[in-house]
């Protein structure tokens, strides 16, 4: 976080008031930093206009590497490098190889799409979050407004649009 | 908060709760001290655990032999208890993830603690498998496609021993990833709870545990996301694995083991093991965590429910065998049923039936299905009974086959019984460490649907809920 950093929390008690909130907030033009829910919210995203996530194509990718990646060992090991006339079968048929190649696309593109999700969305074991106020994991809506790119609007002028919109409190966090 | 209430649905959280109350109830348990009967718990699976690793050191020290196999019986306790634990690990994948696809909120409130079953049970069933080998500090790598000095000899792919390497390595593995990405928001409940309450170690530890979640809508977004795709990565996984574990034997000649019917009547009997299961253990957590409001007498009939629709395919799996054994006029396949029903083993095979057939059909009452008693004592005799299925399809079929020369019968050893116990005493103490330190309820979850399901708290107004409806 920057020095000296300006936010104005809204703190709202209900999912419901807090989606008319968000969309009331946006339509006098003030820009949304970011909305903490102790539980995902059901249109929230869209209110919030952020695009669908793009994970289920990094999935299906990490997917297809792992099909690829069982059939190359498979028909290689037994087709290519030591195949063995094991019960009287061709050396590299599909069918008997299916199961594997399936588990380790189910592995990879499991494994690989929460990775890369815990990447993308900042996730490591170690320091602390930026919070904003601790009851967002509890039972708080928190909405916060960053002042320093909302430069059409003052302080009291946001503070004014919170309560309007249904926030039971409105307080102010440096960082 | 105003609540909804259905007039065709029983509430999923009673009492009137509130998204506050969803926090302290199940957050508390991990916060205060441990009780008296944890250690009483604690105690008593140690104990197991502790013998039983005396007969693994046993067995890794003088061999296979110590257990009662014989040439023709190869595999009996250790392969039965394999099954049988793998099964029950089944069920918390179905909570998790297909209730999920299915849009079925009443599985909110049991998918966290089933989880933690499916991957305690998972690991119970994968030391069936290590152990046997015998070998185990050599069988553990050389089951995998390792580049080696042999010449590079590499594994049979062709054969379902292998294929559950894969399998049962790939269901744990994403189970765990399932389980723990959906633990993440409520370790961070708790990290702030505790920094509320002062409890800088606490904190600290449970940040780490939750990976600095700070719950924005953006992450939700992204969260909800992966849980979809791991839930829909899951379905086909479960039902796969298990299949492959059925394979071990359809693909055999053995009669007995030789039919098609083995893939989807494993899955069945392993959906139907994994409820009783389940039910067992959130039935004491839900007396002792007095978490009665979050585990409804609704969640438990509608359990019941699915005992009956698995059982009865079970039951049916087994008749269609029998009549399939004789209609096929295949006299070694006759004679394997003739034998399960009147030789040396009926004694297991009609305990089999009688756990198996009759017991989940008692569900169709409904007194008996929202009984808790009548379930926990019913969910513990399916467990019986799913048992001696495995131990009926494994060591009938081997102790009669082709040869009348080979026929003979099996005895366990201690040591069979003595791993048997390991796994017991493993499964409870993981599953305890569990109740105790990690939240046993998904919180998240249910707090989304609270406003939704959760029966009107007394001297409140019901309004109408709006057009959106949680998708899960």
């Amino acid at each position: 976080m920057d020095v000296n950093k300006n936010f104005i929390v809204g703190v709202f008690e209900d999912e419901d008031v807090l989606l008319d909130a968000v969309q009331a907030v946006r339509s006098k033009g003030v820009k949304i930093h970011e909305v903490y829910s102790p539980f995902p919210v059901h249109g929230l995203d869209e209110a919030l206009g952020y695009k669908r996530s793009r994970l289920p194509i990094a999935a299906f990718m990490f997917g297809m590497t792992g099909t690829g990646l069982a059939l190359l060992m498979q028909i290689w090991m037994l087709g290519y490098d030591w195949p063995m006339i094991i019960g009287g079968k061709n050396f590299a048929s599909l069918p008997p190889f299916i199961p594997v190649t399936f588990e380790m696309t189910v592995l990879l593109a499991a494994l690989g799409m929460v990775a890369t999700f815990m990447i993308v969305s900042n996730m490591k074991p170690y320091g602390w979050p930026v919070q904003f106020d601790v009851r967002s994991t509890d039972d708080k809506h928190v909405m916060a407004i960053d002042l320093g790119i909302n430069n059409r609007h003052s302080s009291e002028n946001i503070s004014q649009i919170l309560k309007q919109a249904g926030a039971s409190e409105v307080n102010l966090k440096t960082f | 908060m105003a609540a909804v209430t259905s007039a065709v649905r029983d509430p999923l959280i009673t009492g009137g709760k509130t998204v506050k109350d969803v926090s302290h109830d199940i957050s508390r348990h991990v916060e205060n001290k441990p009780t008296k009967l944890w250690y009483i718990a604690m105690a008593i699976s140690l104990a197991m655990l502790a013998y039983g690793f005396y007969c693994v050191c046993m067995l890794l020290w003088h061999g296979i032999g110590m257990w009662g196999l014989n040439k023709t019986v190869g595999w009996a306790w250790d392969i039965t208890n394999f099954v049988w634990w793998v099964g029950i690990g089944h069920a918390g994948t179905l909570i998790s993830a297909i209730l999920l696809l299915f849009r079925q909120r009443w599985r909110m409130s049991i998918n966290r603690a089933a989880e933690a079953m499916t991957i305690f049970a998972v690991i119970c069933a994968a030391s069936f498998p290590a152990l046997h080998m015998g070998r185990l500090w050599l069988g553990f790598y050389w089951a995998l496609p390792l580049p080696n000095a042999l010449g590079s000899l590499w594994v049979n792919f062709n054969s379902p021993l292998l294929w559950d390497v894969f399998a049962i390595s790939t269901y744990f593995t994403v189970s765990l990833v399932f389980w723990y990405i959906g633990l993440i928001p409520d370790f961070a409940t708790i990290r702030d709870r505790a920094i509320v309450q002062g409890n800088k170690i606490r904190a600290s530890v449970y940040n780490a545990l939750s990976f600095g979640w700070e719950g924005g809508a953006k992450t939700w977004m992204r969260y909800e996301s992966v849980a979809l795709i791991l839930a829909g990565l899951s379905t086909p996984l479960v039902l796969s694995v298990h299949t492959i574990v059925s394979m071990d034997f359809a693909t055999s000649v053995i009669p007995g083991w030789h039919t098609t019917i083995f893939p989807p009547y494993f899955v069945a009997g392993a959906i139907f093991s994994g409820f009783a299961m389940v039910l067992t253990l959130l039935i004491v957590t839900r007396a002792v965590f007095k978490l009665e409001d979050y585990i409804t007498i609704y969640h438990i009939e509608l359990m019941n429910i699915i005992i009956i629709v698995t059982g009865s395919i079970v039951g049916i799996a087994y008749i269609t065998e029998l009549f399939i054994s004789w209609y096929s006029g295949v006299e070694y396949e006759g004679y394997a049923f003739y034998n399960r029903v009147s030789g040396p083993y009926a004694w297991s095979y009609w305990s089999m039936m009688t756990c198996n057939v009759i017991s989940p059909q008692l569900f169709w009452i409904k007194k008996i299905r929202t009984s808790i008693v009548a379930t926990f004592v019913l969910s513990i005799i399916v467990n019986i009974g799913m048992w001696f299925e495995r131990f009926v399809i494994i060591v009938t079929s081997l102790h009669r086959d082709y040869v009348p020369s080979s026929w003979t019968y099996f005895h366990p050893t201690m040591y069979d019984i003595g791993e048997y116990i390991f796994t017991f005493g493993l499964f409870f103490t993981a599953f305890f460490l569990f109740a105790k330190f990690f939240p046993v309820i998904n919180m998240a979850e249910v707090k989304s649907i609270v406003k939704a399901t959760s029966e009107r708290s007394p001297g409140t107004p019901t309004e109408v809920e709006k057009t959106s409806v949680t998708t899960h």
